[in-house]
């Protein structure tokens, strides 16, 4: 398949087709609107399902109610859209039924604007819906990443039978780049639906997908059963990237376009000589703690930089336990940080660490 | 000529539907939920669609119709079940799909997933239980309480002047093009009952023959939160809700759109 100039929000829609999404659920909203304007005319042309559902709340239930049938669903939204999602996606987590969704995040709190931003870390990653779950939350930095982690999380739901984010925001979503398909996978036939799916009780017991255990006992043992599959994703399904940190004294961590962005600043510095690399998680969920926790090791000083007032910072904190100084930049709102002002917090940053090195 | 003694293996007049799990239930003493189990059941057995069936539960009372119903099952967020069968039927079109809801599920917080599912006329059966009160919760006001209803959220009675009125989603959903049949009965007496059974055979009909969305609402006892015993309930279908939620059929294929009010009920004892 040849590369293609591809915007962001078409690409990662015809990325989930040909990986063999089968039905498709959402409700408009920027910055992620042409994800559904392209499956309401791929989806009916490949006699797949799509539905304009009438609220957020419909279409992650609709979602819900396809997954229960074991079908390849997900449906893609922005941060107010995403928020309306939670009741649904707790549901789905806790009668464990594999869907993808695709978050677009835009500026925020409240209805915001449709400015790019990362304002859904703590939403996505720390759980916003209620109870004890987690979703499997991927940050692409690029159309290419957004495309190869959109196929990745329907793998990733399947296998561990959970919901998986794509979270990234409205710069992605909206940018054209270069970038390559994956080739067309035709939907499952039904008779190769899972298991477990609700397909009608013939020749079988009765299946019930259900969330509801009354008896605190039961509802202890399943939430360890999930606790049990989180720790397995913990152990399996780290990602992260990392460039020029052989030799870094400081570690600029960021995700997603921050990452991206980031990298051009550290290009810079290094050619002023400041030794900075970068680690980018791709998996928030899992976070690469082990990796970080290492990097506090091999660094002088930590600088997170995000589009956001410091959600992962927290993480960064943690995984690291503070055993270097982390410094945090961040623009919020739905304001892109350019990459001069970056470079400059990695500038004074590196005056911190060497005052001698200092030029007047 | 010998004649032959008569058979005394006698066939059996009344049996335990097959699509209805031999199980007991957690229902009220005099609560109707299980009349309308049991006429559900008996439908999709008459209409040989046991193994082909998925139902979606709701949250209130009947939270727990999976283990009622010998079927395949998925449990909704409350009031989320007409999305959850949107999402079952068009990735199995094959398959039956029916919601049983009440009616703070159906009415109240999920009054857009039910008006919505109906406009795109899915393909689906809606069992719809009115009981004009919050049964699961403990006898919270519902948007079908009646005027002067006293709940414990309405204690003095149902005030329409700062609570609203008594929502009539039957008329309200048969004004809606994606609405194939709605009908509303009642669960009072056998021979509601018996009305009641053939609206939900058609409600399931509608279905199979891909006419569009289908339900029938019917009317049912709650004699915990109403304050009356068995036989008290009974009479306050007839005799309060009846009046204020006329039974028949709103619309229905190539039939008269006209309602058939079952009048007061109070010959109908």
């Amino acid at each position: 398949m040849a590369r293609q100039l591809l915007k962001g929000n078409v690409a990662f829609a015809e990325a989930a087709i040909r990986a063999g999404c089968e039905a498709y659920f959402g409700y408009p909203i920027t910055p992620q609107t042409e994800a559904l304007e392209h499956m309401a005319r791929r989806m009916p042309e490949l006699g797949r399902t799509f539905v304009q559902a009438e609220s957020e709340v419909a279409a992650i239930n609709m979602v819900y109610g396809a997954a229960t049938a074991g079908v390849r669903v997900m449906t893609s939204s922005s941060s107010p859209g995403v928020s309306l999602m939670m009741e649904g996606l707790s549901y789905i987590a806790g009668s464990r039924v594999p869907v993808v969704i695709v978050d677009i995040m835009r500026g925020g709190p409240g209805l915001g604007n449709i400015a790019p931003a990362q304002s859904d870390y703590n939403q996505m990653v720390k759980g916003g819906p209620h109870g004890d779950m987690r979703m499997i939350v991927l940050a692409p930095a690029t159309v290419q990443e957004l495309i190869d982690l959109t196929v990745l999380a329907f793998d990733l739901a399947e296998r561990y039978r959970c919901v998986t984010v794509v979270l990234a925001d409205g710069s992605l979503g909206q940018m054209m780049e270069p970038a390559e398909l994956p080739p067309m996978t035709e939907p499952r036939p039904v008779e190769a639906r899972p298991a477990w799916a609700l397909t009608g009780a013939r020749g079988r017991e009765p299946h019930a997908i259900t969330s509801i255990y009354l008896d605190p006992e039961e509802e202890e043992a399943y939430n360890r059963e999930l606790q049990a599959s989180y720790r397995e994703i913990e152990r399996h399904e780290v990602r992260f990237d990392e460039t020029y940190l052989e030799d870094a004294r400081i570690a600029v961590v960021a995700f997603g376009t921050a990452g991206r962005l980031s990298l051009t600043a550290i290009e810079a510095a290094r050619a002023e000589g400041i030794a900075v690399g970068l680690l980018r998680p791709i998996s928030l969920f899992p976070f690469p703690e082990e990796r970080l926790l290492r990097l506090s090791d091999e660094v002088d000083a930590i600088l997170v930089v995000e589009m956001n007032a410091g959600q992962m910072l927290t993480d960064v904190r943690r995984a690291t336990r503070e055993r270097v100084p982390i410094h945090f930049f961040g623009r919020t709102g739905g304001v892109v940080p350019m990459p001069e002002e970056v470079l400059s917090a990695i500038r004074d940053l590196q005056r911190e660490l060497h005052p001698e090195e200092a030029v007047a | 000529m010998s004649v032959q003694a008569p058979s005394r293996t006698l066939a059996p007049v009344v049996s335990y539907p097959e699509a209805l799990a031999p199980t007991p239930t957690h229902y009220c003493p005099g609560c109707t939920h299980g009349i309308a189990h049991r006429l559900v059941a008996e439908v999709i057995d008459e209409l040989e669609l046991r193994e082909t069936t998925i139902g979606v539960a709701s949250v209130g009372c009947s939270v727990f119709a999976y283990n009622y119903f010998a079927l395949d099952f998925a449990q909704a967020p409350h009031g989320r079940a007409p999305a959850l069968a949107t999402g079952l039927k068009r990735t199995s079109p094959g398959k039956t799909v029916f919601t049983y809801q009440g009616d703070g599920d159906l009415a109240s917080i999920g009054a857009a997933e039910i008006l919505h599912a109906a406009a795109r006329g899915e393909r689906i059966t809606v069992i719809f239980i009115n009981n004009a009160i919050y049964g699961m919760t403990g006898g919270q006001m519902a948007p079908t309480t009646l005027a002067g209803q006293a709940t414990t959220s309405s204690p003095l009675g149902r005030n329409v002047a700062t609570q609203g009125y008594p929502l009539k989603m039957s008329e309200l959903l048969a004004q809606v093009d994606g609405a194939a049949y709605v009908a509303r009965q009642s669960l009072h007496d056998v021979v509601h009952i018996r009305r009641a059974k053939k609206a939900i055979r058609k409600a399931f009909e509608v279905q199979q023959q891909g006419l569009g969305f289908a339900m029938v609402e019917l009317l049912s006892s709650c004699p915990t939160n109403w304050g009356l015993d068995a036989q008290g309930a009974l009479d306050f279908i007839r005799d309060s809700m009846v009046p204020v939620y006329p039974l028949g059929e709103f619309k229905a294929p190539q039939a008269t759109a006209a309602v058939q009010p079952s009048g007061n009920g109070k010959a109908a004892r």
